[in-house]
C-alpha cells in the first residue's frame, strides 16, 4: 500500500475533524477523498503530508510513518494544496529552480528540471514571467509542476480544481492522466463528483471525519441500488396526473419531470408506457438513467436523508 | 538535517529575498526613499523652528536611524503575513528541507535590507551636514546597536504575522508603531513633554537606542540627566535582549505549532 491510514483522530479545539479515519491506497492508482464541507478531507491530507500532527492512530506514506519519520515521507511525496503554494513576485521558472535547490538537487539540476518541467506544462514561453500575471490554469500547472521536482512516490492534490474555470480544470485533469501512466500514486480531494469519477480508480466518501463508503464509482453508485425511471411531461396538467398515477415519484415541476426508482429496468419501463397510455397521458421522453454519483454523495453524506 | 543543509537551504531563502528586489525595483526603492523623506520633512519643516544647539540634524540623524530600525517590523509583518496567506510556507514545510532555514533566511534578508536602509539613510545624513565625531570604531558600534535593535523588532514582527496572519493586522500594526515611534526622542527631547509622557519617552526602547548612538556619534544629546539617559548604552543593548528572549521563543514556538 502506497497510503495506509488506520483509525485516526484529530481534535482542535473541540471540534473533532477526523474520527477514526481509515483509508488503503494501492501503489499507482488514483483515489479520491471526496465529501462535503468540513468533512475533514484537508486534515486528512495536511496529516498524510506531515503538515499536521495526528491525536491518534498511525499513518504510512511511501512506506514510512509521517510520526516517526516525517523527514523520509518528504522526500517521497508531492503537495498541491488548495491556493497555489507559489511566490507570486518570482518568474514561474525561479519559483522551480528555488523548490528544486530546497529538494537538495543542486544549482545546475535544479536549473534543468525547472526548464524540463515547464517545457512538460506547456509553460516554457511564459517561465520568466511573474506568477502574478499567470492566469488560474497556468498557476495551477505551475504548482503542479512544482509538487512533482522529484518524481513523488506519492502525490496529494487538496482540491485541485476548485475555483477554476472549466478549461482550467480539463487543462489540470489531463496533467493528472498522464501522471497515472508514470506509476505516481495519487490522492485527490474533491467536492465535485464528476472529477472522482473521471479521474480516479477508487473513491472513499467521507463524512464527519470518517469514511461513509468505499469503492470504485459503479460499487457507489449500485449502493444506492435501483435505477430509475425518468419521464418528462408535456405540461404542468399531465405531469399532475402522471404524479398520481406512477409509484413513489420526485416531481420537479420546472423541467416538467418526474423520476421514480425501478427494479428491473425493462419490466419497470414497459409497466410505465402501459400505465401512461391506459390513462391516456401523453409522456413527451421516458427514459432509464443509473443513478448518479451526486445521489450517491447525497444520499450518503446527508443524516437527515439516510435516517428518512 | 546536516548542518551544511541549514546552511544551505538557507542561503537559498535569503536568495527568494534578494530575487524580490531585483524583481521589483521600485517596491525596494520606495522603502528606501521613505526615511529619508522622513528625514528631510524633519529636518527642514520642523527642524527649522527648533534647534538643539543650533544643530538639530545633528540631533536628528541618529533618532531616524533608530525610527528606521524600529518600523523595519512592519516589513517583517508584512512579509511574514504574505507567505502564510499564500500558503507557500507550506510547501516548505512538505518539503524535505532544513526546517529552520524559513525563519533564518528572513531574517537574513531582513537585516541585509535595513543595513542598506542605514547606510542610505547616514549618507543623506552626511549630505545634510550630519557628522560623526567619535571615530570609525564608535560609529561601528552605534550601527551595531541600531542592527540589534532591528533584529529585535524582527522577531516581534515573525511572532505577530504568525499570531494574525492576516492583511487586516498589518494594517492595524502599521499605524500603531506611529505613536510607538514618536513616543520616544527620536525627533524632540523628553523635556519638551508632559511629566508623564517624559517618562514614557525616557524607557522607550527606540530612545535608549537613539540616545546610545548619539553618544557614540558625538551628536547633541536628547534628555535632560536621567538614569536612562545616563546608562542608554546599557539600556540600548538590555532592551532588545529583553525583547528577543521573549519573542525569538514566541516566534519559533509558533512557527512549530503550525503543525498542531
Amino acid at each position: 500500500m502506497a497510503i495506509s491510514v488506520e483509525g485516526v483522530h484529530k481534535r482542535y479545539g473541540d471540534k473533532q475533524a477526523l474520527a477514526g479515519l481509515d483509508l488503503e491506497v494501492a501503489g499507482g492508482t488514483v483515489h479520491a477523498v471526496l465529501g462535503p464541507n468540513g468533512a475533514g478531507k484537508t486534515t486528512a491530507v495536511r496529516i498524510m503530508s506531515t503538515l499536521l500532527r495526528h491525536d491518534g492512530g498511525t499513518v504510512r506514506v511511501a512506506g514510512h510513518d509521517v510520526a516517526a519519520d516525517p523527514a523520509a515521507v518528504r522526500s517521497r511525496i508531492g503537495l498541491l494544496g488548495q491556493h497555489a503554494a507559489l511566490d507570486e513576485e518570482l518568474a514561474g521558472r525561479q519559483n522551480l529552480e528555488m523548490f528544486g535547490r530546497l529538494h537538495h538537487l543542486g544549482a545546475r539540476r535544479a536549473g534543468l528540471r525547472a526548464d524540463e518541467l515547464l517545457e512538460r506544462f506547456g509553460l516554457a514561453d511564459t517561465g520568466r514571467k511573474a506568477v502574478k500575471q499567470y492566469s488560474g490554469g497556468m498557476r495551477r500547472r505551475l504548482d503542479l509542476a512544482a509538487s512533482l521536482i522529484t518524481d513523488p512516490e506519492v502525490l496529494f492534490l487538496d482540491e485541485p480544481t476548485t475555483g477554476l474555470d472549466p478549461r482550467g480544470r480539463a487543462e489540470v485533469w489531463s496533467a493528472v492522466r498522464s501522471l497515472v501512466g508514470g506509476g505516481t500514486t495519487v490522492l485527490l480531494t474533491t467536492q465535485y463528483l464528476e472529477e472522482a469519477d473521471q479521474l480516479a480508480d477508487r473513491i472513499t466518501l467521507v463524512d464527519g471525519g470518517r469514511v461513509a463508503a468505499e469503492g470504485t464509482a459503479d460499487e457507489l453508485k449500485a449502493l444506492v441500488g435501483a435505477d430509475r425511471i425518468v419521464v418528462v411531461l408535456r405540461d404542468a396538467a399531465r405531469l399532475a396526473q402522471a404524479a398520481r398515477l406512477l409509484p413513489d415519484p420526485a416531481v420537479d415541476p420546472d423541467t416538467l419531470t418526474l423520476s421514480f426508482p425501478v427494479q428491473d429496468r425493462m419490466a419497470g419501463l414497459a409497466r410505465t408506457l402501459r400505465t401512461l397510455e391506459e390513462a391516456g397521458v401523453e409522456a413527451a421522453d421516458l427514459a432509464v438513467r443509473r443513478p448518479t454519483l451526486d445521489e450517491v454523495f447525497l444520499r450518503l453524506t446527508d443524516r437527515e436523508e439516510v435516517a428518512a | 538535517m546536516s548542518a551544511v543543509w541549514v546552511v544551505s537551504d538557507s542561503w537559498t531563502m535569503t536568495r527568494r529575498e534578494l530575487a524580490h528586489w531585483a524583481r521589483q525595483p521600485v517596491q525596494m526603492v520606495v522603502g528606501l526613499v521613505f526615511p529619508v523623506m522622513m528625514l528631510l520633512m524633519f529636518g527642514f519643516l520642523v527642524g527649522g523652528g527648533r534647534g538643539i544647539d543650533g544643530e538639530y540634524v545633528e540631533f536628528l540623524v541618529p533618532g531616524m536611524l533608530a525610527l528606521t530600525m524600529a518600523f523595519g517590523l512592519e516589513a517583517t509583518l508584512t512579509a511574514v503575513t504574505q507567505d502564510l496567506n499564500k500558503g507557500v510556507i507550506d510547501r516548505f514545510r512538505a518539503m524535505p528541507m532544513s526546517s529552520s532555514a524559513v525563519l533564518v533566511g528572513r531574517s537574513a534578508a531582513d537585516m541585509l535590507q535595513s543595513a542598506v536602509g542605514l547606510l542610505v539613510l547616514a549618507a543623506v545624513g552626511l549630505l545634510l551636514g550630519w557628522r560623526w565625531h567619535g571615530g570609525a570604531a564608535a560609529a561601528l558600534l552605534a550601527f551595531g546597536l541600531l542592527l540589534l535593535l532591528r533584529f529585535a523588532m524582527l522577531w516581534i514582527g515573525i511572532w505577530l504575522g504568525m499570531v494574525a496572519g492576516r492583511p487586516e493586522l498589518v494594517q492595524a500594526v502599521q499605524i500603531l508603531v506611529w505613536p510607538v515611534g514618536f513616543l520616544s526622542n527620536a525627533f524632540a527631547t523628553p523635556e519638551s513633554m508632559p511629566g508623564w509622557l517624559g517618562v514614557v519617552v525616557e524607557w522607550n526602547p527606540l530612545s535608549a537606542t537613539a540616545t546610545a548612538v548619539r553618544d557614540l556619534f558625538g551628536n547633541p544629546a536628547a534628555a535632560p540627566p536621567s538614569w536612562a539617559a545616563d546608562h542608554a548604552a546599557l539600556l540600548a543593548v538590555a532592551w532588545p535582549l529583553l525583547l528577543l528572549a521573549v519573542f525569538f521563543p514566541l516566534a519559533v514556538g509558533r512557527y512549530r505549532a503550525l503543525s498542531k
